[in-house]
């Protein structure tokens, strides 16, 4: 009972904070909406009895990625957004259309099946679900190839990020030379 | 009472003394700062209200009260209001998962020294501080000033920056310990040596990136006062100001208790098993101690160039941590399960 009303509070919250971020015409009240939103959601994670995914949640999404979106919406004073009109006024409605979509899609897979899906057996017992230690062995056993891959994906994403600052260096460096031959 | 009721009390009884504590250790480290300082600098500090000087705290806090609240032309009013809150309540709650002392029996029901104790105590310190800098940098985006607007830039790039050495100095004892629950690795110190012996060059780590953390000195770059004025809080005045300066100063506590149950046993010292009161007074020592080593430091250094501690913290600090990560991981699984 107790459980239900946190839920509904915390859902009205999560979804207003959504609908929020949507509809503010500032970029940085859009980014605080959408921090609203995950440290609701990690909340959400914490009911479910997953305090590390929760825990993660906030520190990556709203502590990590969101502050460096803030970063750069300051940096480069993005923070107001033009008003709809001109060569944008065709976007709305289109959104508006796939969004409705995407809606409908969810409610139908939701409706459609019977009962959720059975848990995956994680060879876990309910106790020690969700603790650290037995999700790091899941990750690192039955997960290895999945968990690898992604490491390796991050990793070249990070090498091409370094390796485009390094280029721009260099081209800076080419056209300072040129200036001053001139 | 039923069981749930009895947990629900304890822990909110439990939250009430530890605030009561929390806000004044703020105002009286407030005061020790000025102190300390002083004597440093061969002055006298703050010794004119009350004995020795030891009611100045409840006179500050009395003047910022009564003093005007600000609002510069052009801020946004409500992140302005809301950014010093949104600072504090961090502060507050970081402290929630630390282990004070060892459990003590109160009638025929064993008390907890925390809180609460979970077993991902460790996460929660480290994303509870990685919100912290939304404040900060609200405070200087909502300010409509260049100078508070360029001190929240230098404290998201900053503790964005230190923090990742920070939580990577932390495996070497999380590995040692294995676990996450800062109970648990304070009583693994107790069975074993205490981890500064182990993990020296983490625990030197962990102590820089936790001054960046809580911006202080030689770190204390968005607010450094002779290019920025006062950096984020420029702005603010009276409670606003107050505001921040009580997130400073209980960030800079909270670290500190951090950093001492880490690497240097947190409650623990001679005669805490028979005695388990005296882990509190073992503890606050510690603290004070770690406290008076911070302000000595901003008394002495000099404040690092902006260009130097970005270098510093991805250069140097995030790959010696790591480093240190592998060693440590190493050593457990070739040598001996310390």
């Amino acid at each position: 009972m107790v459980q239900l009303i946190v839920f509904l509070i915390l859902a009205a919250v999560c979804v207003g904070s959504a609908i929020g971020m949507l509809t503010s015409k500032n970029a940085v009240y859009a980014a605080l909406f959408l921090v609203l939103n995950f440290v609701v959601i990690a909340v959400f994670y914490l009911m479910l009895g997953a305090p590390f995914i929760a825990m993660v949640q906030i520190t990556v999404y709203a502590g990590a990625i969101m502050v460096l979106f803030m970063f750069v919406i300051m940096l480069v004073g993005a923070e107001m957004f033009q008003e709809a009109g001109g060569l944008n006024s065709w976007q709305r409605p289109v959104a508006l259309l796939m969004g409705f979509g995407l809606m409908v899609v969810t409610v139908l897979m939701i409706a459609t099946s019977a009962s959720p899906a059975p848990p995956r057996d994680l060879g876990v017992s309910a106790m020690e679900f969700g603790s650290p230690a037995q999700i790091g062995e899941v990750l690192y056993t039955n997960y290895i190839f999945p968990f690898e891959l992604i490491s390796f994906l991050l990793l070249a994403a990070m090498v091409g990020a370094v390796i485009l600052t390094k280029t721009e260096r260099k081209k800076r460096r080419v056209l300072r030379s040129l200036r001053n031959k001139n | 009472m039923s069981e749930v009721a009895l947990i629900i009390t304890e822990a909110a009884i439990k939250s009430g003394i530890l605030l009561f504590v929390l806000l004044t250790a703020f105002a009286y480290t407030t005061f020790a700062e000025r102190k300390i300082v002083a004597w440093l600098q061969v002055r006298h500090g703050p010794n004119r209200v009350g004995p020795l000087g030891l009611l100045q705290p409840a006179a500050d806090g009395l003047k910022a009260i009564f003093k005007e609240e600000f609002m510069p032309a052009g801020a946004d009013k409500k992140i302005f209001l809301m950014a010093p809150i949104i600072t504090v309540i961090p502060a507050l709650i970081i402290m929630a998962v630390m282990p004070i002392g060892p459990d003590v029996l109160i009638g025929s029901r064993l008390i907890r020294l925390a809180i609460t104790d979970i077993n991902v105590g460790l996460l929660y310190m480290l994303s509870v501080a990685s919100i912290a800098v939304y404040g900060i940098v609200l405070a200087g985006w909502a300010s409509n000033s260049k100078y508070s607007m360029m001190g929240g830039l230098r404290a998201t790039a900053q503790m964005i920056s230190y923090e990742i050495a920070l939580g990577i100095s932390m495996v070497g004892p999380v590995v040692l310990a294995s676990s996450l629950s800062l109970k648990d690795i304070v009583v693994a110190q107790q069975n074993s040596v205490w981890y500064v012996v182990l993990q020296p060059i983490g625990c030197i780590i962990f102590f820089i990136a936790m001054l960046a953390e809580v911006n202080r000195a030689p770190f204390d770059m968005p607010e450094a006062e002779q290019e920025l004025t006062a950096g984020y809080h420029t702005e603010y005045s009276g409670m606003g100001f107050s505001m921040f300066f009580m997130a400073e100063y209980i960030k800079m506590i909270a670290v500190s208790a951090m950093w001492i149950s880490l690497f240097f046993g947190g409650y623990l010292g001679p005669f805490v098993q028979e005695i388990p009161v005296l882990g509190i007074v073992y503890f606050s020592l510690k603290v004070f101690l770690v406290l008076a080593l911070m302000i000595w430091i901003r008394a002495t250094m000099p404040r690092m160039r902006y260009d130097q501690l970005m270098a510093f913290g991805w250069k140097v600090l995030l790959p010696l941590s790591l480093v240190q990560v592998l060693i440590t991981a190493a050593m457990v699984v070739f040598w001996a399960p310390v």
